[in-house]
């Protein structure tokens, strides 16, 4: 599938700030099935940029601003070409070992409800992909899809007691429903024609590790595997470890964030 | 006036000056030590340590008890009787502590990168990535010229003439260096006659060192790099040896709001504009390094640190991520982490160590408790601790609940008989248990060792635990140059000793 892709972010500072430090992650990058045609990374302002990689791997890029400035626009746009895959992902940088992904972080706390739940969701299921599917499933029936904005902070397990959970939400809980279940399980940030058009925020789904298959894409979202509707861009723990913008900024006032995602799909190659 | 032999408390234990339990005489090249002493009335001593304590107390070498309103007030006590190390003593404990942070550094090189240990079998995976002291934020970073613990404060613990066991390693932000220097300095105004009876290797060279140290390990080839010291600033308990060491190195004491990252290069804000810099002594947890990449809500940080530390434009002291080698969890397999690095036996032994997430030595433990001492392995400072041969009953029980509940975060070792140092107590001078704190400095150029240390006593008659926050002391510690003079031999024995060719 031929994705075409538009994400720009907004900040707009009530006081102007002397200065901007922000670590971007808004770069997809090649693995056997996902290949970047296109890609570009426009900032309105004077900035200077220098790329490098984060401890799990992903590509950043860190964008340095002196002030005043009183807001900035960051636009990312381009091409990927996905191959369907069945969500198994192969030839992405790995360099962290899959036990690592059975920590808790503070937004994937371990939590008794979501353990139980996630007991629940496998049983009667032997084998391990049966049981990733059955658990996503059940994570997709449990909750009304939420299309507006992430709320920052929320941790899974709060999440787990509401109604409705936005993308983020439902791959905080799936992630914490997997390491439950001892399954190594991770937080994906990218882009999907699954969102509505004009999303608030990249998409969030959970990427698990299955012994002999490797790292397979499960979207609770969708309640099925992510596949060729779905570029990836960065790979944590949670979604703080794979946010999109991780800034600090110096100088008085409040912010505002605005945030815009236009995904297209197309026949691709 | 006999004090020290006087008391048999804590007669089982190796003394540091009188040597063997029981021995009522100093070990022989120490004896000048018993005859200053005998002739140094309890009065006088106790003047000059209150002089001391004053000095410590003006200068603010003070420390913060948790859950102590009036911290602030506290220095640590001072005892005016120093512990001695014999040079060839020395000489021995340096070698395996040279071996024991190399292997510390050659652990961290490859905990974040090849991970060769884990391939190989010698650690469970499991014990590096379920740890939050190893952090992913950082793998696959590496620091200039390789080093990781460029400060190391290896705490031991001695039970006999050579019997020294590692307690401790300390590979983050090791701690009490300012009180090594400022105990130094306090003896030699208050006792110079000491420093006459014995050759005393100085440790005032330590800031010079230490400053060689850093600008060894700065990024590239710059010519005179620039080192600043990094403090999370005044409110900090360690913050007057923070200023004390950029004081005496000579170098700027910074907090965040002086730094600033811009294009992957950390800067210094002076009057006269912006200075590069190479090397940060930072003295802040990593935690707290970076908001962008550890603790958002962190103040103490600087924005793009860690960005410029992988960009490989600055070298941090000492290197982000160092957690996992001195984590309590990860003790009990330095033994084995040593052999691997180094090839050979370890020189340094560690405490004998049950880890209770082993059912049979959760077994041992449950049925010892009275004789072990238990420490959580998320725990320090003597908190989190059960020393059973002085717990109460009711102590020992709330251990053993805590035990069974959640073993694994729990390690036990067996109560040491603790060497021994005369202390002046409120009796008079009396045995008191020590441990000792050596500082280890690793740069390009290689490992060394400082000729001095922390000595810490616990002041309390019969106390094992000497941290500072539990009512511990400090002691100057003393390295000599030499074993000590011979006594004066007669010429026909000198005679004797050179014949052999028959």
């Amino acid at each position: 599938m031929r994705l075409t892709i538009d994400h720009r972010t907004v900040y707009r500072f009530s006081e102007p700030q002397a200065r901007l430090t922000q670590l971007l992650r808004l770069s997809p990058e090649d693995t056997y099935d996902q290949s970047v045609t296109g890609w570009s990374l426009h900032v309105d302002c004077d900035a200077r940029m220098r790329e490098g990689r984060d401890g799990f791997g992903n590509k950043v890029t860190m964008l340095y601003v002196e002030g005043p400035i009183t807001g900035i626009e960051i636009a990312v746009s381009g091409e990927v070409l996905t191959n369907p895959s069945h969500g198994v992902v192969n030839g992405a940088a790995e360099p962290l070992p899959p036990p690592l992904f059975l920590r808790a972080t503070p937004l994937t706390e371990r939590d008794d409800a979501i353990a139980a739940f996630a007991n629940d969701a496998v049983a009667g299921e032997n084998d391990p992909v049966a049981r990733m599917h059955a658990l996503n499933g059940a994570v997709r029936k449990q909750f009304t899809l939420d299309e507006g904005r992430p709320v920052s902070g929320r941790t899974a397990a709060e999440a787990f007691g509401l109604k409705t959970a936005t993308s983020r939400d439902l791959a905080h809980i799936l992630a914490t429903a997997a390491r439950s279940l001892n399954v190594p399980a991770r937080y994906v940030s990218g882009y999907s024609t699954v969102d509505a058009d004009d999303a608030p925020a990249p998409h969030g789904w959970v990427e698990v590790h299955i012994d002999g298959l490797g790292w397979v894409a499960f979207d609770p979202w969708t309640g099925i595997c992510a596949d060729e509707a779905y570029a990836r861009i960065a790979v944590a723990l949670d979604a703080a470890g794979a946010a999109p913008v991780a800034g600090s900024r110096l100088g008085e006032g409040d912010e505002e964030m605005d945030v815009d995602v236009h995904v297209e799909g197309g026949e691709g190659q | 006036m006999g004090g020290v032999s006087g008391s048999m408390a804590l007669a089982q234990a190796f003394d540091e000056i009188m040597g063997q339990p029981g021995s009522s005489v100093p070990r022989a090249p120490l004896s000048p030590l018993g005859n200053w002493i005998d002739g140094t009335p309890d009065a006088e001593l106790r003047r000059r340590q209150e002089a001391a304590e004053a000095t410590f107390r003006q200068l603010g070498i003070t420390f913060a008890v948790y859950g102590d309103s009036d911290a602030s007030e506290r220095i640590i006590p001072f005892d005016i009787v120093p512990r001695i190390f014999l040079n060839s003593e020395w000489n021995r404990l340096s070698e395996g502590l040279i071996q024991r942070v190399q292997a510390i550094n050659a652990f961290l090189d490859d905990i974040y990168g090849a991970r060769r240990i884990l391939d190989e079998g010698i650690l469970p995976p499991d014990l590096i990535f379920g740890n939050p002291q190893f952090r992913p934020e950082i793998a696959g970073m590496r620091p200039p010229h390789g080093i990781w613990a460029h400060i190391c404060g290896i705490d031991l613990v001695r039970t006999g003439p050579d019997e020294f066991f590692v307690l401790e390693d300390n590979a983050r932000t090791p701690s009490g260096v300012s009180y090594m220097l400022e105990n130094r300095e306090a003896m030699l105004r208050l006792c110079p006659e000491l420093f006459r009876e014995f050759r005393v290797a100085a440790v005032d060279s330590y800031p010079d060192r230490l400053l060689e140290t850093m600008k060894s390990v700065a990024p590239g080839n710059v010519a005179a790099p620039v080192c600043v010291v990094l403090t999370p600033g005044h409110y900090n308990s360690a913050y007057y040896e923070h200023s004390f060491l950029a004081d005496s190195m000579g170098i700027e004491l910074v907090e965040a709001a002086d730094l600033v990252v811009d294009d992957d290069v950390v800067w210094m804000r002076t009057i006269a504009g912006r200075v590069k810099v190479d090397v940060i002594y930072r003295r802040i947890d990593d935690d707290y390094l970076d908001p962008l990449v550890f603790r958002p809500d962190s103040m103490l940080g600087v924005p793009g640190l860690i960005a410029a530390y992988a960009a490989g434009n600055v070298a941090l002291i000492n290197a982000p991520g160092n957690g996992i080698a001195d984590d309590k969890a990860i003790y009990s397999y330095m033994p084995e982490i040593v052999k691997f690095y180094s090839g050979s036996e370890p020189k340094l032994p560690n405490v004998e160590t049950w880890r209770c997430r082993e059912p049979q030595a959760l077994k041992y433990v449950l049925d010892n408790l009275e004789k072990v001492v238990v420490k959580l392995v998320d725990g320090s400072g003597g908190y989190g601790m059960l020393v059973g041969p002085t717990a109460s009953k009711a102590e020992v029980e709330t251990f053993r609940a805590a035990l069974i509940a959640e073993p694994h975060r729990y390690i036990a070792q067996p109560t040491l008989a603790l060497s021994t140092v005369p202390t002046l107590a409120d009796s008079g001078l009396a045995p008191r248990h020590v441990d000792f704190r050596p500082f280890v400095l690793t740069g390009s150029r290689g490992v060394q060792v400082v000729p001095g240390g922390l000595t810490r006593v616990a002041l309390k008659e019969g106390s094992l635990v000497v941290n500072s926050s539990q009512g511990g002391g400090t002691k100057d510690s003393f390295v000599l140059m030499d074993d000590g003079a011979p006594p004066p031999a007669p010429p026909a024995q000198t005679q004797m000793q050179s014949q052999g060719i028959g």
